[in-house]
């Protein structure tokens, strides 16, 4: 069954995707101007289940690359993932293809829609992160063999570049931030393109539709003054996601960041409050939470999505904008099964960012 | 010979106070603010130096903490239209300025925009050459209806070149307009920066008012001193500063106010809360200067990138109304508020307030009648009312270890001299007029905020660069060299980029020279 997401849905979609992107992704803000934009011009998107895709036709994901930090300074011309999409589409002789998020949390989940409201195609409700992550072999397209190349990259002069092909994806990767640091540091790409046959296999399927229903639930409580973590945990058992938990809650009483290979490692060490009082609990990120530690035991790990709350509102703090003294809430929202196979916990589970032991799943504390 | 005197200009009341060199404070009043703010202000230091009986050239230094400037905004009065320069194009283009502004405000505000080619990359190399063309084909056809314009370039915390290359043609062939450079209003976030720019470019003909009405106020009494405006972080402009930079005055309130009983209690770090009729404030001193919310600050409605203090409030002040149900006793969030001395039963009304619970648990003493409401009732009334403090001042705090705790405003009076977790409560004196001294204590300080690629260097090699940087900034605002002390260090490494870029972020600030302290 297919809808359709319009302007009014956006402000829900943008705090949905912000907890999705499990501290990192970036603020939606931009992306949301730029698909309202074009959604105000050209009228709503039609948003595509996956199952009704016919095998043949042609799905290009579509996103943002580079520091959040370079997006925000220097805003988009907004004609980039166009560009991106297009060329692409150029490239293969293709002309009609759908437009699919790589990624559902942060800005991310809005750049897909600003390409399919300006080329009035539908935008298809998947993607290949199911949050966010920070690499661009971080997708099932990948875990699932699938080819990341030929891709494009487009910057605001117009300029574009065509990876025709690359032995694997993470070559991809490599060369693409490499171009993305010489194009000024943010750039829109288009990569995996492929045909609906391999998303059926491979995309993570409802994810854009669970952003906004988080989203929703967020929006919703804090009319009827209901609490808005309890909304959350309630609105992330969909589309194969488990019940979402507020592992604790507390004050922020450090925060402390390296960079380690361009990534925005560090911890911060929340202080519990309330029922949690006397204990501490400590996330390690990079961009993005990793895990949660509390005594000697990890209580959750990747790639569960972690995401620290403002206890008060309920809407995502991101690992840039963690800072002492904070009130926040920590959720934990289980992944699906599809991002827990063997083959993706390789890519993704905790040894994928360096640590030297296996994925355990969240058993609440 | 050298007193200091401190102003503030409230909704309410003028305040002023005189300190001595050593800061003593040798008068003080308040006077309740009239129409004309000259006068209120002529007749508030009128009255502080009778009071001191100190001729008008004792006065070595004036400092004004006004909220001219924030009302302005808020009320969306007396803006003048603002011609917008945006550089960094065709980047850029897809978020044109005032985009997200409240309707009512961006009416005011909107005259003529351009985007126009220019602006640096994260690291510093230009993106294009600046279209200055197109800039003088636009100012030629609208600076005749302007007064003022904001320039904003992309990157232009990295590298100003672009923006002052504006300011500098602006000089040169339109003197008339007064210019806003948005690498000296605000930091890295293109957007946020720019509402800044573009809201301090509105109030330059407000601010000049206030700047007018302090200058005369105090020529009319005889004080020549040399003067200055209070600002958000609780520091301080010279004059011909104040006049550009106008916006940095929008929070001086609170912030003044928190500085000002940090400094009548003698403490640098202590958890302070200032308890009104319907609610209560808590906030956080540290090394002197208020604690600063994490969150980008809205003002009137528009996204900006101010850092403002941290505060919590708390439905709770002297007029919140007690009510028992079957289960539990509550205290507020509602409140009587002013009506608090017709209605409170120790002024003789029928309605229950904290105040009530309070006499009636002898821990203050006010009003003259006794409340009617029993010791049982009273009691664990109280008791939900500290419990509701002591867990705001929890929250505030950075560790379980006790705190001092600065209890000032109205309704401070009801506080025990005993709280969970705070070591000692302490109640200063002239507390009702800590805004004003906290703007007349103020130091000068200097800022740096902005990106630096960390290749090819180390870490400390940047962070005393910046530091260098942020005291050469402070001492050109008229800082004492060697009293200058580091108030912030902060780094926040670019995510998503593999070229070790971060963004450094320092304040210092020490006091004014020449200040015979």
């Amino acid at each position: 069954m297919s809808w359709q997401i319009g302007i009014e849905d956006l402000d829900a979609l943008a705090i949905g995707a912000a907890i999705l992107g499990t501290g990192g992704g970036g603020d939606p803000y931009i992306g949301r101007v730029m698909a309202e934009t074009a959604i105000r011009e050209n009228g709503s998107v039609t948003v595509y289940n996956v199952d009704d895709l016919d095998d043949d036709r042609w799905v290009i994901p579509i996103a943002g690359m580079g520091a959040p930090t370079v997006l925000f300074e220097k805003v988009p011309r907004g004609t980039e993932p166009v560009a991106a999409f297009r060329r692409l589409e150029d490239h293969l002789g293709v002309q009609d293809a759908f437009p699919c998020p790589i990624e559902a949390g942060g800005i991310n989940s809005m750049v897909p829609l600003q390409v399919a409201a300006l080329l009035k195609r539908p935008v298809v409700d998947a993607d290949g992160m199911g949050r966010a992550f920070p690499a661009l072999y971080m997708q099932t397209f990948h875990i699932f063999g699938i080819q990341g190349t030929p891709a494009c990259i487009a910057s605001e002069f117009d300029d574009f570049v065509i990876l025709d092909h690359l032995h694997d994806n993470y070559a991809l990767e490599w060369i693409a931030r490499g171009i993305t640091i010489r194009m000024g540091g943010h750039t829109f790409l288009s990569q995996f393109p492929m045909r609906g046959h391999d998303v059926k296999r491979s995309a993570i399927r409802g994810t854009l539709s669970l952003g906004l229903r988080i989203g929703k639930a967020v929006l919703l409580a804090e009319k009827n003054h209901r609490d808005p973590l309890e909304a959350v945990c309630e609105a992330t058992h969909y589309a194969g996601y488990g019940r979402g938990q507020i592992v604790f809650s507390g004050k922020i009483v450090e925060v402390s960041r390296r960079t380690a290979d361009g990534f925005a490692r560090g911890k911060v060490r929340i202080q519990g409050l309330n029922a949690d009082r006397d204990q501490s609990f400590e996330i390690e990120f990079q961009n993005e939470n990793l895990l949660i530690r509390h005594e000697e035991r990890i209580l959750a790990m990747v790639p569960d999505l972690i995401t620290v709350l403002d206890s008060h509102t309920g809407l995502a703090v991101t690992t840039e904008r963690l800072r002492y003294g904070q009130r926040v809430a920590v959720l934990v929202i289980p992944a699906p099964a599809i991002m827990k196979s063997p083959e993706a916990l390789q890519v993704w589970g905790p040894r994928g960012f360096d640590y030297d032991f296996d994925y355990e799943k969240y058993f609440g504390r | 010979m050298k007193y200091r005197l401190g102003i503030d200009v409230g909704g309410t009341n003028t305040d002023a106070v005189i300190l001595t060199p050593d800061d003593m404070v040798v008068a003080k009043t308040k006077t309740p603010v009239t129409r004309d703010v000259v006068s209120s202000i002529r007749d508030a230091v009128r009255a502080v130096l009778k009071d001191s009986e100190l001729p008008a050239d004792a006065i070595s230094h004036a400092m004004l903490g006004t909220t001219q400037v924030t009302n302005a905004i808020i009320e969306r009065q007396r803006l003048n239209p603002v011609g917008m320069i945006r550089i960094g194009a065709p980047a850029t283009l897809a978020v044109p300025p005032l985009t997200g502004w409240p309707a009512s405000l961006k009416e005011m505000v909107q005259r003529a925009s351009i985007m126009v080619r220019g602006g640096h990359e994260f690291d510093g190399r230009p993106m294009a050459p600046l279209g200055l063309n197109d800039i003088r084909r636009f100012l030629d056809e609208n600076a005749h209806t302007l007064s003022s314009i904001a320039v904003t370039a992309v990157f232009s915390p990295v590298n100003a070149e672009h923006e002052l290359a504006v300011r500098d043609l602006i000089g040169d062939e339109y003197p008339h307009l007064t210019v806003s450079l948005s690498h000296e209003i605000g930091s890295v976030g293109l957007l946020e920066r720019e509402n800044a720019t573009v809201l301090n470019a509105a109030v330059a003909e407000v601010a000049s008012m206030a700047a007018n009405a302090f200058e005369d106020a105090l020529r009319e009494v005889g004080v020549e001193a040399a003067l200055f405006f209070a600002q958000n972080d609780g520091t301080l402009m010279a004059m011909d500063y104040a006049l550009r930079y106008p916006i940095l005055t929008v929070a001086c309130g609170p912030t003044n106010s928190m500085r000002g009983a940090a400094f009548l209690s003698r403490l640098d770090d202590a958890v302070i809360i200032d308890v009104g009729g319907t609610s209560s404030d808590i906030g956080m001193i540290r090394g002197g200067f208020p604690r600063q919310s994490s969150l980008a600050v809205e003002v009137g409605g528009v996204r900006t990138n101010f850092r403002m203090p941290d505060l919590i409030a708390l439905g709770l002040g002297g007029g919140s109304r007690v009510r028992e149900s079957e289960e539990r006793v509550t205290v507020g969030p509602d409140s009587v508020g002013y009506r608090i001395i017709e209605e409170a039963q120790v002024f003789g009304g029928d309605v229950l307030t904290f105040t009530d619970v309070a006499v009636g648990q002898k821990k203050a003493h006010i009003g003259h009648r006794n409340p009617t409401v029993s010791q049982d009732l009273s009691e664990r009334a109280y008791r939900e009312a500290l419990r509701i403090i002591e867990e705001g001042i929890d929250r505030m705090k950075t560790s379980a270890e006790p705190v001092p705790l600065i209890a000032v405003g109205g309704g401070s009076a009801l506080l025990p001299d005993r709280l969970e977790g705070v070591s000692e409560v302490i109640r200063p004196l002239h507390f009702d007029v800590a805004n004003a001294i906290g703007a007349a204590i103020a130091q000068v300080s200097g800022r740096v905020d902005r990106i630096y690629a960390m290749t090819g260097r180390s870490r400390d090699q940047v962070i005393q660069d910046a530091i260098a940087t942020a005291q050469a900034d402070a001492v050109r605002a008229g800082a004492d060299r060697n009293t200058l002390e580091i108030i912030e260090v902060e780094e926040i490494p670019l995510a998503y980029l593999p070229s070790n870029a971060s963004r450094v972020r320092i304040t210092v600030a020490g006091q004014l020279a020449g200040d015979p302290l």
